[in-house]
């Protein structure tokens, strides 16, 4: 039972860590834009499938190809932002929100005409399992932890010691002072999409090196995304990695007493209890 | 031809309830259901598994799921009462993943994903499948005429005036003294009552249900319905479902007249066309077809 407790736990940690990586991308969009893009769902799924092609059709290692995810649903990103999102903004939060998701829709069978329905797994080297005192740890998840930790030591340094980051945290903060103080509103935005959704393609290849991925890999994850953003408190990006390893952790440890098809339904229990108790989250809505 | 035309409008019948049931809470309270379908299905469970399993007659099935679904309604809007619309999309589009993967998932209960056959329908069997199928359509034209008509009545009255004022701005209702919280509850409680009728209708029509029936793309076909038809105008959503369903109808042939497309592509093609739609509508002609008439206050 101990062990099984502490296998689930390892397991809920990695599955937390990773998470945490869309989670900051949902969190970061929202803090600049002020409004929760669902459409991350998709940009996570091209992410995952721009990182199978480079590594299945051209032969990358993994850890390359995480390169071309982050870079293709971040450009992806910022089209998709320019082109539909943006001018429905001024209609309001809710309809940029419900625009957002038929966004996903629309998006989800871009990528289901070009590779169907089938369940596809990334092209891995076989590696045996570590067994530490009696818990068992698969290497593939001690890169993938690596990856996820390395994108989110990059995303800090990133907004403590650049000035780009600087002005991101300035727009976030207060839009109207940043605007006087002659940060460009839409340049800032620009950047926030690009980093916001290649870091969702980031996450979407990391859910995929851990198990397969079809066109609706990321609307599978969107509902823990989301609940990850919310628990740690919509906006802050400390709160989107304390969100997500707490939504991993519960929904490992969930499978103690539910079956595994039930797990969604933890990020949605999560959501309920802390937006009764917290309704602004754990670490409230500070940007950073 | 006749039978393909008399089914799409019975689909029409049900998309037309599920619009007005959306219109409830969406179009006069407020407050989004992206997680429709949930209250769809459940709907189409309760009366399946009554008829099925414990012989109810259809004509008391109806009213059970409707209670059901209601039930659920009120539920899930006490919980979320404290959310804020954004919030609200995103968990009552859980709500309905919850939904559907018990479903999947409950298999004493719903039998899975092989879903629940066999469930009976007026006279089927009895009379040729066209007749049934007129039968089903003069059914469920007048559920649609009786909820479109009990609505309208809501729409008009003070109840709906208070609805609206919440929609509008429910801090301004709190201070005028009414009960926003009690509100929002039987609104969410009467539109799920709505939509599990729908989903009843739905179910002794087909005669078989499964989980994969409940998809969220159906919420968003309803949203679709509902802003392209007018959102807070009960007619208008009964003409932007009719739309709809015509213009899904009318991609199966443009997509099956496309060479060279798989079935998955073709399928894909089509989404990606309500996707879009959507969002077109949203951008163009966000106030609908037919926009909410607010009559004005009369001056005395």
């Amino acid at each position: 039972m101990l062990g099984e407790v502490g296998q689930l736990l390892i397991n809920g940690l990695v599955a937390g860590t990773i998470l945490a990586v869309p989670a900051i991308g949902f969190t970061a969009i929202y803090a600049v834009l002020r409004f929760p893009n669902f459409s991350l769902a998709s940009h996570l799924t091209i992410g995952a499938f721009a990182g199978y092609a480079a590594n299945v059709s051209w032969g990358w290692p993994a850890t390359g190809a995480v390169l071309v995810a982050f870079v293709v649903a971040g450009l992806a990103g910022v089209l998709n932002d320019e082109l539909v999102l943006k001018p429905l903004r001024p209609a309001g939060v809710l309809t940029t929100a419900i625009a957002a998701v038929a966004l996903t829709i629309v998006l989800e069978n871009v990528v289901r005409f070009v590779w169907g329905n089938e369940l596809r797994g990334y092209d891995l080297p076989i590696q045996r399992d570590w067994h530490v005192a009696g818990l068992r740890i698969g290497a593939q998840q001690v890169k993938n932890l690596g990856i996820a930790v390395g994108a989110m030591l990059a995303v800090f340094a990133f907004l403590a010691w650049t000035r780009t980051g600087k002005a991101m945290r300035a727009v976030a903060d207060n839009p109207t002072l940043a605007d006087i103080k002659g940060v460009d509103p839409d340049r800032v935005a620009r950047l926030v999409n690009f980093a916001g959704m290649g870091l969702a393609g980031i996450g979407g290849m990391l859910v995929g090196l851990d198990t397969s991925i079809d066109p609706l890999t990321g609307f599978r994850v969107i509902l823990s995304v989301f609940a990850a953003a919310v628990v740690g408190g919509l906006g802050s990006i400390p709160g989107a990695v304390v969100g997500a390893l707490t939504i991993g952790v519960g929904e490992e440890l969930s499978l103690l007493v539910l079956a595994p098809a039930y797990r969604t339904a933890v990020g949605f229990a999560a959501i309920l209890l802390v937006l009764t108790l917290r309704p602004r989250g754990i670490l409230g809505e500070r940007a950073y | 031809m006749e039978n393909y035309l008399v089914a799409m409008l019975v689909f029409a019948g049900v998309y037309a309830l599920l619009a007005l049931g959306l219109n409830v809470v969406w179009g006069m309270a407020g407050m989004i259901n992206l997680g429709l379908v949930g209250f769809f299905g459940l709907g189409a469970y309760v009366a399946a598994l009554l008829a099925r399993r414990a012989g109810w007659p259809m004509a008391a099935g109806l009213p059970a799921a409707a209670l059901v679904a209601a039930g659920a309604g009120a539920l899930v809007a006490l919980v979320t009462a404290r959310l804020r619309g954004d919030y609200l999309a995103i968990v009552t589009l859980g709500f309905s993943e919850v939904v559907r993967v018990t479903a999947s998932n409950e298999i004493w209960l719903t039998n899975g994903t092989d879903g629940i056959s066999g469930i009976p329908g007026p006279w089927r069997g009895q009379v040729s499948p066209a007749a049934f199928n007129l039968i089903y359509l003069g059914l469920v034209a007048a559920a649609v005429l009786v909820v479109l008509v009990a609505l309208e009545r809501v729409r008009h009255s003070p109840y709906g005036r208070v609805l609206r004022a919440i929609r509008d701005d429910d801090q301004v209702a709190t201070v005028a003294g009414k009960p926003v919280r009690a509100f929002k509850v039987e609104a969410f409680a009467l539109s799920a009552a709505i939509l599990g009728l729908a989903g009843a209708l739905y179910a002794h029509y087909t005669s078989y249900i499964a989980p994969e029936a409940f998809a969220p793309l159906i919420s968003i076909y309803i949203v679709l319905a509902l802003t392209a038809g007018g959102t807070g105008n009960n007619h208008g959503a009964v003409l932007g479902a009719a739309l709809v369903v015509f213009f899904m109808e009318s991609t199966r042939f443009v997509t099956g007249a496309l060479p060279g497309l798989s079935a998955v592509q073709a399928a894909a093609v089509r989404e990606m066309l309500i996707g879009a739609s959507l969002i077109l509508v949203l951008r163009v002609r966000p106030a609908g077809l037919v926009p909410e008439r607010i009559r004005p206050v009369p001056v005395r």
